[in-house]
């Protein structure tokens, strides 16, 4: 019997390099960061607020000049820069967490760069960006779920609407928080097993339903608010709040402690939910089998696992997700609902799913840069800084342009994405 | 199976029904939401086991009254005194249609060719910007003012579109991000423009973001005097449909295009340059979308906000749906939302919320677009069953 | 494990895929299924595997009568499928791919990939096969991933294997090979049936031949039997595959390719170096087994696929086309005929006449401006229809709707029908029936009669045999010899495996 060399590759050498573009980019934002914000920046001093009055560790504000930080964290990216473009004339790829450190470095320039003259309020600002994010994390969550099996899910910001309007509604009415947290996820749940039936059993285009399923509970909810919400607010709309609960021992950590370990249940539940997507859909059996039917339905029919249902449920627990998101809008936030309130974030979540590669941590990582544009908006109102806010606030869609343009350009999603599953 | 059997089957199983049984059933669902959540019915609740038919009788009212202000504020209003009360309603529908038609027509040519226009807002407002600098800074003779003007939207908007199509092309971002991307962007900028006296903020008002109304020789010309706010714009959507419908079916440009949309690797092999495609294709559908945009900037008496894109960008999907992408379709569907529109204040009025009529369009589209669900509600036999 | 199929019969809406076949495979017997393309040998076996539900019949094993809702049932009771289209999953290990819905998990319901690894080399070692379970299915050759459905199956405990079409994407010595792993399983007890429409492989092989045609057994036969027996029973009448061929009269070089090097999807190099011309009258075929560059080759002569930068010149009729469009390409004179009509060669949702006008669209007579001359393209699609004899009721019957025979000869009418210097048909009959096999290779030679240059590209060594006038072989991205068509298949069979003649 001859053997066969199995070699990666059926020609192996490998003939162009990874894409120059990570480098290009890495560089024009250093560049950005070193003579925009640093060298032609202002030059007032900054001082970054690492702990309040209250926290447990006291730390001494760091004070330094706008520009100076700028410039020497352009220094720093430049460098960065530099190493991915070695990587990349080595041929070798550019590890993704550079991106990531590279986004926390201009995001710490850009803070600096606006509030020249002013206090940064660190643990706060980092506070509120993860609270923020968590309804787009949620959301992506669930979307990720849902696209990992091969179903296209437009309808986040449907779910996560009608996540906030069960949960305030629910909470309300019951008294109950915890009942309205869990309406939320059952009520968007449903709604997912709409779109999963209509997608995989009556093989409807997914993009229509999902466009149609942002659209009548937009209009569901806005026909309720005004004709019930607006009127009883008292009875109906006014859930409150989960209480905010210090973890021991973690809170007490400088600037992490109160940003992250001093919120409520929802963000907690995103702490635990992240990591265990994450190990559902890669480390065990149910994983294994999502992303082969999202891959390859045909193939993971013959082995004798169900298309059709594994799709349904994967759909169905990932509108639950995207629910509790929506419950975090409104009793893990504001507490109450708005009309519209998920305002978008739906949409944004859709776009974090791309840019976040369809893997849990790294779509966590982009909410979390919307989360705090978001925050970074109503802030720089209250510093005002030099440009006018709504350039501020373009920032971080023009970055998600950029990125998107720039090195999650060609990315694949799950090869059966959108397309329905016809047995013969 | 006897023969008139199969005659009925092949009558219920046509599109016409179809589309009939969903228009019904939207508006049905949509009475049962008016019904339950009315006030009126509210309170008779505790009178519904002592006498049902009470309850029943006060639905029925608010059910019958609310679809009546939708047909006195929309169609014609049987209750007013003169004639222009009486005509106004419907010459409203058709005004508000025409931007729904415009930017319908748009979304519509990038379905066909396999993108998802989901930057209409983004698009709309980029001629927003252009239509109203030129409507309010620049002063021309009437009619080329506003010729100007409409062009100068068309081409920002065509280009805003171009950009997400060579961002598509050149670096394979996905147009929905990209687009979505551009809405916020778009809409920021524009509240920039306005916000800034050097560009478009209002001369003499108190600050707020708001510009100057269109010069007198900008604005779209109205077409049954001073009573009637119904303007050109409506024609233009029509001869926009016309000019759809020639793109699309008979022109080659639209068979390539058709072509990239079903099957871009057949394209590429035919010797079709798919890449620069999504780019005329983006652009083609957002210059759709930059008419309505001039019609939004120059059809208004007053100054504009920031919130003069009215939604139409999405809205716009939802048109194109219904109107199955199809020039004729796109025009009835723009119609029919125009007329939803135009009836919304008068619905407010009698105490039924007009929002009810989104979930009555969303119904209906969803109905339309899943054939096999209103098959399975009306038990209709499927096409493909003999 | 003794398999027995009683009255299958399996409908799509009006057409009758299985007509009550019957058929017995005794435990251990290697069974040949025997039938040209489309005959239902594959939806017979997509019963019997439980992807489909037979409309009447039973399927019995052991003589029990046996109820599957699915493939899992089909499994569990002992029958195991390698697809011709292979049921792996590009992105995951082999690993990965053979545990699927069989996964080892360990006490918190994690995967246990080691418990995986072990099974793979388990099978892989008592078989000599030699696969390293942590490499990616996308990066292995098609002989190893056929070897890893194999495995996929013997893990299962197949006692009845189903091979459908293996050889397909197999070297002559590869088949060889798994000729040989069909006895060794055999001999152990299992059951092999053998689906394949080459005869020569079922005389080799098989214990017993069951033929089929349009859906039911028409007959039995015994590997001894000739094979011009074989192939009558196959086709239902005598069948010549021999292509009647004028004397050559050759003419000026009219494609040129030196030196050319082209990367594949993944960015490795998939054509390498590669020189050769092709004269006017001239049919110069490109054979080897399917993925060793020909398919980059084929679309980098249209220009859907750029050369890597200085890598030699594509010359065309003495006008150099590097750098040109697939358009200017088109234009120069190149027909095409794309190895899979219904990704690069169709658009399903396009009626027949809108087929016929992919590439024309720019130009008269399909164009009269930038508008479509309707009058025009209907006159010239009845024409072609019948010139074509593409069977049809109207042409404005979608593509999709037509037989696979049927679209390949609209592609083939559209790409015949432009002016053209050079035609390049890959895999021309792939997928259709013999009746339709025989137009198109008449069609193609009576290009080359009428002095046009010709590139076949073809994995099936009776078509380059047939049609040839000479012979490249491809092996890993290089040309292992050009030869002329006398060339034995013996000698062919090396070529292809990468042994220069």
């Amino acid at each position: 019997m001859a053997k066969t060399k199995v070699t990666p590759g059926m020609f192996s050498q490998v003939e162009v390099a990874p894409s120059w573009k990570t480098p290009i980019v890495y560089a024009f934002f250093s560049l950005l960061v070193t003579f925009v914000f640093g060298v032609t920046g202002p030059s007032g001093d900054v001082s970054f607020e690492l702990a309040s009055k209250t926290d447990f560790v006291q730390l001494p504000n760091f004070v330094i000049s706008a520009s100076a930080l700028n410039v020497g964290l352009g220094i720093v990216m430049m460098l960065i820069a530099a190493v991915s473009a070695a990587l990349t004339f080595m041929k070798k790829k550019t590890p993704q967490w550079l991106s990531l450190v590279l986004g926390l470095l201009g995001a710490t320039g850009l803070l600096g760069w606006l509030a020249s003259g002013n206090t940064v309020p660190v643990a706060f600002i980092f506070g509120s960006a993860v609270v923020l994010a968590v309804p787009i994390i949620l959301g992506a969550l669930g979307g990720l779920m849902s696209e990992r099996v091969g179903v296209v899910n437009i309808g986040i910001e449907g779910q996560l609407l009608t996540g906030a309007f069960m949960a305030a509604v629910v909470g309300t009415i019951t008294h109950n928080l915890w009942i309205g947290l869990i309406a939320a996820m059952v009520a968007a749940a449903i709604l997912s097993m709409a779109l999963a039936s209509l997608a995989i059993t009556y093989l409807v285009d997914q993009i229509i339903i999902g466009v149609l399923i942002n659209v009548l509970v937009i209009g569901v909810t806005n026909f309720l608010y005004s004709q019930w919400l607006a009127d009883a607010g008292e009875e109906v709309n006014f859930p409150g709040t989960f209480d905010i609960v210090a973890i021991p021992v973690l809170s007490q950590i400088p600037i992490i402690g109160p940003a992250m370990f001093t919120t409520r249940i929802t963000v907690y539940l995103t702490y635990i939910l992240v990591p265990l997507v994450w190990f559902v859909l890669f480390r065990t059996k149910l994983g294994l089998r999502a992303r082969a039917v999202g891959e390859h339905p045909t193939a993971a029919d013959t082995v004798g696992i169900n298309v059709g249902r594994t799709r349904f449920w994967w759909v169905t627990i990932g509108g639950a997700i995207a629910g509790l998101g929506g419950a975090a809008l409104t009793i893990g936030n504001v507490g109450a609902f708005g009309r519209e309130m998920s305002g978008g974030l739906g949409f944004i979540a859709l776009a974090v799913v791309i840019l976040g590669r369809w893997q849990p941590f790294y779509v966590s990582a982009a909410a979390l840069l919307f989360g705090f544009a978001i925050i970074l908006r109503v802030w720089a109102n209250s510093v005002n800084p030099g440009i006018p806010t709504d350039f501020i606030t373009m920032v971080p869609y023009l970055v998600t342009l950029v990125a998107v343009a720039g090195f999650a350009g060609k990315v694949r999603p799950p090869a059966a994405s959108g397309q329905p599953y016809i047995k013969g | 199976m006897s023969k008139t059997n199969q005659i009925i089957k092949d009558i219920m199983s046509a599109s016409p029904m179809r589309v009939f049984l969903s228009v019904v059933l939207g508006f049905v669902i949509g009475s049962i939401f008016m019904a339950v959540f009315n006030e009126d019915v509210v309170a008779s609740y505790e009178y519904f086991f002592s006498a049902p038919g009470y309850t029943f009788q006060i639905a029925f009212q608010t059910i019958w009254d609310g679809y009546a202000a939708l047909f006195k504020g929309a169609i014609f209003n049987f209750e007013a005194t003169d004639s222009v009360d009486m005509f106004r309603p419907i010459t409203e529908t058709l005004r508000l249609s025409a931007p729904l038609i415009m930017a319908g027509l748009g979304v519509a040519l990038g379905f066909r060719v396999g993108l998802f226009n989901v930057g209409g807002t983004g698009q709309l407002v980029m001629g927003l910007l252009g239509a109203t600098w030129v409507s309010t800074r620049m002063e021309l003779p009437y009619g080329l003012h506003m010729v100007v003007a409409l062009i100068v939207a068309v081409v920002l908007s065509g280009l805003t579109g171009g950009l997400v199509g060579f961002l598509k092309a050149k670096t394979g971002a996905h147009e929905v991000i990209v687009t979505i991307m551009m809405n916020y962007i778009a809409v920021d900028l524009f509240t920039y423009f306005l916000r800034t006296p050097s560009l478009l903020l209002e001369t003499d008002g108190p600050g707020n973001p708001k510009s100057d109304a269109p010069a007198l020789t900008a604005q779209f010309p109205r077409l049954l005097g001073e009573e009637f706010k119904i303007n050109i714009g409506i024609l233009l959507a029509i001869a926009a449909a016309v000019v759809y419908w020639w793109l699309m079916e008979r022109s080659t440009i639209g068979y390539r295009f058709r072509m990239v949309g079903f099957n871009a690797n057949a394209a590429k092999a035919s010797g079709i340059n798919v890449n620069r495609t999504y780019v005329w294709a983006m652009a083609a559908s957002a210059a759709f979308i930059g008419l309505a945009a001039a019609n939004q900037g120059l059809g208004e008496t007053s100054g504009l906000t920031s919130s003069i894109h009215a939604n139409i960008g999405f809205d716009a999907i939802t048109v194109a749906l219904l109107g199955g992408s199809k020039a004729r379709g796109v025009v009835i569907a723009g119609l029919v939302f125009g007329a939803f529109k135009a009836g919304s204040a008068t619905m407010q009025i009698t105490g039924v919320s007009p929002e009810v009529l989104g979930i009555i369009e969303a119904l209906i589209v969803l109905f339309i677009a899943a054939p096999p669900l209103i098959r399975a509600i009306f038990r209709l036999p499927s096409p493909k069953e003999q | 494990m003794k398999l027995e199929l009683r009255g299958i019969t399996k409908r799509f809406g009006s057409l009758v895929a299985n007509d009550k076949i019957s058929l017995v495979v005794q435990s251990g017997e290697i069974r040949s299924l025997l039938g040209e393309n489309g005959a239902g040998k594959s939806t017979l076996m997509n019963v019997l595997y439980g992807l489909y539900t037979a409309d009447e019949g039973e399927i019995l094993l052991d003589d029990q009568v046996q109820k599957f809702t699915g493939p899992g049932d089909a499994m569990a009771a002992g029958i195991g499928m390698v697809h011709q289209h292979f049921m792996l999953i590009p992105v995951f290990t082999v690993a990965e791919n053979v545990v699927l819905g069989n996964e080892p998990v360990n006490g918190i319901g994690a995967l246990n990939l080691d418990e995986a690894r072990v099974r793979v080399r388990e099978i892989s070692d008592r078989f000599g096969f030699n696969v390293d379970p942590d490499a990616l299915v996308q990066d292995l050759p098609v002989g190893v991933q056929q070897r890893v459905e194999i495995i996929k199956a013997l893990t299962r405990n197949a006692k009845v294997l189903v091979l459908d079409e293996p050889t397909a994407v197999l070297t002559p010595q590869e088949t060889d090979e798994l000729m040989a792993i069909m006895r060794q399983l055999a001999q152990s007890g299992t059951s092999i049936i053998f689906i394949t429409h080459k005869l020569r492989e079922v005389q080799e092989v098989a214990d017993k031949i069951t033929v089929i045609r349009q859906g039911a057994v028409v007959g039995e036969a015994k590997p001894s039997d000739s094979a011009e027996k074989l192939a009558s029973l196959m086709v239902g009448r005598e069948v010549d595959l021999k292509v009647d061929k004028k004397k050559q009269s050759l003419g000026q070089a009219v494609i040129t390719v030196e030196n050319l090097s082209v990367l594949d999807d993944r960015q490795q190099r998939a054509v390498d170096n590669i020189s050769f011309e092709v004269r006017a009258g001239e049919v110069l075929a490109i054979a080897g087994v399917q993925g060793n560059g020909q398919t980059e080759l084929a679309e980098a002569l249209l220009g859907l696929r750029s050369a890597i930068k200085g890598s030699g010149s594509v010359t065309l009729a003495g006008s150099d086309l590097g750098g040109k469009s697939v358009r200017k390409r088109l234009e120069a004179g190149i027909a095409y005929v794309p190895e899979d009509r219904k990704k690069d060669g169709l658009v399903s949702q396009f009626s027949i006449a809108e087929n016929f006008m992919l590439n024309g669209s720019f130009t008269a007579p399909y164009a009269k401006g930038i508008n479509i001359d309707f009058i025009k393209r209907d006159e010239l699609a009845d024409d072609l229809i019948k010139r074509f004899d593409v069977r049809t009721q109207s042409k404005n019957t979608l593509a999709g709707k037509l037989s696979g025979g049927n679209q390949q000869k609209v592609v083939v009418a559209r790409e015949l029908s432009r002016e053209c210097k050079l035609l390049i048909a890959a895999q021309p009959t792939r997928g259709v029936d013999v009746g339709s096999i025989e137009f198109i290779h008449e069609q193609i030679v009576a290009e080359r009669d009428a002095g046009r240059a010709v590139i076949l590209i073809s994995t099936e060594l009776d078509e380059v045999l047939a049609l040839a006038d000479r012979i490249a072989v491809m092996y890993r991205g290089k040309i292992v010899g050009i030869v002329d068509a006398g060339t034995s298949r013996e000698k062919l069979g090396k070529m292809m495996a990468g042994i220069a003649a």
